[in-house]
């Protein structure tokens, strides 16, 4: 694998609720530049479910917001802000099955109350901070030297 | 099996430029695209009836072989445009799903030897 200290990958994508059109811009910049520091391909999708997950999240559930993505040292940080709603139960929220998606989304086949628990699954930290009629921020990490979720980091 | 192979055996319509020659392994059948983030596998054939730009990022993260439209439902040209840049393949049929899943499951799971040239 490449030496990440020395590949500074980043990227900002601004998001709009209600429109798809942009949708999974930021999961697709995110996989191509994984893919050239030469990180294995089922991190690259973890990686890459999350961010996309995260996404639509924003643009069915808020009103704007962005993500942001990051390398430092070993971990990926993918950073998604939203002005909206907030969530009320974030207990709930993380169940499977449990939504609040409105009928338009569902027409686009999404609202499947799988978003958050895919996130979950697909990555080795989940931070969720949310403030009623504000909005959400999800921190998410993805070790990139693992060779599979939740592995641990071994000193090298 | 090839896409290309099962175009040619299930009369599947080609609605993009894509891979043809992608082998495929088993199929997906869904409708709701956090359950193909979540289930569907690298290689998967994915039915489905959706047909807006998402699914072409969904197979495109999961390495789906490809996409299979069924019921004769028209597909979003810019949906095509983008499966092509990705070189995923988009084939519509007029059959309906459970046709398309029962034929699939003869061809890819039960029988597969069948789909050897
Ligand atoms: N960014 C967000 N802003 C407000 N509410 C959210 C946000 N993300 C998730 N939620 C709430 O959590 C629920 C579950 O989210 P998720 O698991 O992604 O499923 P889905 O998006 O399919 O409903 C949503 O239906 C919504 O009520
Ligand atoms: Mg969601």
């Amino acid at each position: 694998m490449a030496d990440l200290g020395k590949n500074r990958i980043e990227g900002s994508y601004p998001l709009k609720g209600g429109d798809f059109s942009e949708a999974g811009a930021a999961s697709k910049e995110l996989r191509s530049q994984l893919a050239a520091l030469g990180i294995p391909s089922e991190t690259i999708r973890r990686a890459a479910i999350s961010a996309f997950e995260a996404e639509i999240n924003v643009i069915i559930h808020a009103v704007a917001g962005t993500l942001h993505f990051k390398v430092e040292g070993d971990r990926l940080i993918i950073t998604v802000t939203d002005m909206g709603p907030g969530i009320e139960d974030i207990e709930l929220a993380m169940q499977e099955g449990y939504t609040t998606a409105p009928d338009w989304a569902r027409e686009f086949g999404w609202g499947s109350g799988m978003g958050l628990p895919n996130i979950k699954r697909n990555s080795d930290g989940l931070k969720i901070d949310s403030i009623i009629g504000e909005g959400t921020t999800l921190e998410i990490i993805i070790n990139l030297k693992s060779n599979g979720k939740n592995d641990d980091i071994r000193a090298d | 099996m090839t896409i290309y192979e099962l175009t040619k055996k299930l009369n599947l319509s080609v609605l993009n430029k894509g891979c043809l020659d992608s082998a495929i392994k088993g199929c997906y059948v869904s409708d709701m695209l956090s359950d193909v983030l979540a289930n569907g596998k690298e290689g998967n054939l994915w039915v489905t009836r959706q047909t807006h730009p998402n699914i072409v990022a969904v197979a495109a993260i999961k390495g789906l072989a490809g996409i299979v439209v069924t019921g004769n439902k028209p597909v979003e040209a810019e949906t095509l445009e983008k499966a092509e840049s990705e070189d995923i393949p988009v084939m519509g049929t007029g059959i309906q799903t459970c046709e398309m899943a029962g034929m699939l499951y003869n061809l890819l799971l039960r029988h597969p030897e069948a789909g050897q040239p």
